[in-house]
């Protein structure tokens, strides 16, 4: 039990928690991105759900996941579960690391001249806040509707469209894909050295890694409300 | 040359301290970082007011005993360098230069640009030796140890506990000294009967000094004067997670 105890107290416990919960946030992050590339293929011109937007089955479809084993939405809720859970736990050891951190530095230097941390791995915190803001609002928009101005339940793709096309909503989803992006970049980066995850042959690797996967999750999520903007995608 | 100084002077560890501005004349050069702060103290001697004290001893850059931030970088702009070995034509006439002391929780300053580093001593005692039944020497190559690892913990052992890495980082954390003291040892033959308590107990001892946690900004690879990789950082972190799974007396 002891040892237990041990773990739980070392900061090197909350920075594999950070990793992890990181890493599960950031497969959710893709499989989100990917699924929503639907808003770019319209409607199926036949078959059964003929007339009918891909994006709006394809929300369905995730309320039939599991199916005949899992009853209606009850795999999206495992998911919601999981990741509720993770992002919890995220923020959780983002704040004992902070106040860590702040114990390892007391008092500040009169003049620091940074020599290899990055914008990105600076701004983790108010990053990070921002990120937060942004999920909060971002269910509140999309997923109840209790914040959109002509939310329709289960016309995923009309709520989209609508949202977007206000450029207040638009500039704050761009914005907070942005701070995303740059988290995701040093995150990324961040949680192989983290969790150990080096070698000779893959160093070089890691951080190409993360600058594809920051750029593509963020420029593909901020491509939506442009699309929407520019008037490419329409109801 | 001539510069101008801002060096943080305190009296002792209960003294707050403040900036203080000197001016540093004449300055060759040829001397080093520490020889110019010599010739600052001389002057400082001669008008009767108590020299700017720091650290320092062998003056090669092989002790580790020397080191402050200047203009906000560890040990300075020369990289893969220490402040004894710094020299003065990396500066130029008119220069303003800000000199403090290592800053971390875990190194009080004990009185101008002096701090204590005790707290290394403290990790190593922790784990970073071997325990051997002392006899005869040993003959040389009796144990074969892979050319790699040997070249590579021989990178780790480069370390001389100079404190620069913790200095430089945001988080005034000391991953890169403590992974670079278990890695020399957990890398080699002989240090693998103690790997796993060795990594636990170095780390439970680095978290129990006030030194912050890593945030991966690789400041502390810039600044290391021995070029120490923060592949080392990722090694013991490794380690460390394995060792969790391990029993205590492994
Ligand atoms: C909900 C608000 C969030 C906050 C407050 C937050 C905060 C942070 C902070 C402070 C760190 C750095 C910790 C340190 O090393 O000092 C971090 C790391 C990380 N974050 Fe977040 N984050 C948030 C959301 C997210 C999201 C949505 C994702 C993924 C899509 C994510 C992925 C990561 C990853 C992969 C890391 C790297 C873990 C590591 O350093 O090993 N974060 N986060
Ligand atoms: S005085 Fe020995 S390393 Fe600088």
């Amino acid at each position: 039990m002891q040892w237990m105890i041990e773990i739980y107290r070392s900061a090197m416990f909350k920075k594999v928690v950070m990793a992890v919960t990181g890493l599960m946030l950031f497969g959710f992050v893709i499989g989100h991105v990917a699924g929503n590339l639907k808003i770019y293929q319209g409607k199926y011109v036949d078959g059964i759900h003929q007339g009918e937007y891909k994006l709006d089955v394809y929300a369905e479809g995730l309320r039939e996941l599991g199916a005949p084993v899992l009853g209606h939405g009850q795999a999206l809720w495992i998911a919601r579960i999981g990741l509720l859970l993770a992002v919890a736990l995220h923020i959780w050891s983002a704040y004992q690391l902070t106040l860590v951190n702040r114990r390892g530095r007391p008092q500040a230097y009169q003049k620091v001249t940074p020599q290899a941390s990055t914008y990105a791995s600076r701004t983790m915190r108010w990053g990070g806040v921002i990120i937060l803001f942004f999920i909060v609002y971002h269910i509140l928009h999309l997923t109840t509707g209790s914040v959109h101005q002509s939310f329709e339940a289960g016309q995923v793709f009309h709520n989209v469209v609508r949202g977007f096309s206000n450029p207040l909503v638009s500039g704050f989803y761009i914005l907070a894909n942005l701070a995303l992006g740059l988290h995701l970049y040093h995150g990324i980066w961040s949680l192989f050295q983290s969790l150990g995850l080096n070698g000779q042959r893959f160093n070089d690797l890691r951080h190409k890694i993360a600058v594809a996967f920051a750029l593509i999750i963020s420029l593909t999520n901020i491509s939506f409300p442009v699309a929407v903007l520019t008037g490419v995608v329409h109801l | 040359m001539d510069l101008k100084l801002h060096v943080w002077r305190q009296k002792d560890a209960s003294d707050p301290g403040s900036m203080v501005e000197y001016q540093a004349k004449d300055v060759s050069p040829d001397m080093s970082f520490l020889e110019m702060l010599d010739v600052v103290n001389e002057s400082l001697v001669q008008k009767g007011e108590e020299p700017i004290a720091f650290d320092h001893d062998c003056r090669e850059g092989i002790c580790g005993a020397c080191g402050m931030m200047i203009n906000g970088v560890a040990h300075g702009p020369q990289r893969g360098t220490t402040t004894c070995q710094l020299h003065m034509r990396h500066f130029n006439d008119g220069d303003v230069v800000y000199i403090e002391p290592w800053r971390s929780g875990a190194f009080p300053v004990l009185k101008d640009l002096m701090v204590d580093r005790g707290a290394f001593d403290r990790i190593i005692q922790a784990g970073g030796y071997i325990s051997v039944n002392t006899g005869s020497a040993p003959d040389a190559n009796e144990i074969p140890v892979p050319k790699q690892a040997a070249d590579t913990a021989f990178e780790a052992a480069a370390c001389i506990g100079c404190g620069a890495c913790v200095a430089q980082c945001p988080n005034g954390a000391a991953q890169l000294f403590t992974s670079a003291k278990v890695s020399h040892l957990g890398l080699m033959p002989q240090g693998q009967p103690e790997r796993w308590r060795r990594v636990r107990g170095m780390v439970a001892q680095m978290e129990e000094e006030a030194f912050g946690s890593c945030s991966n900004h690789l400041e502390c690879e810039a600044v290391c004067p021995k070029e120490i990789s923060v592949d080392f950082i990722a090694r013991m972190n490794r380690d460390y997670i394995k060792a969790t799974f391990k029993g205590d007396d492994s």
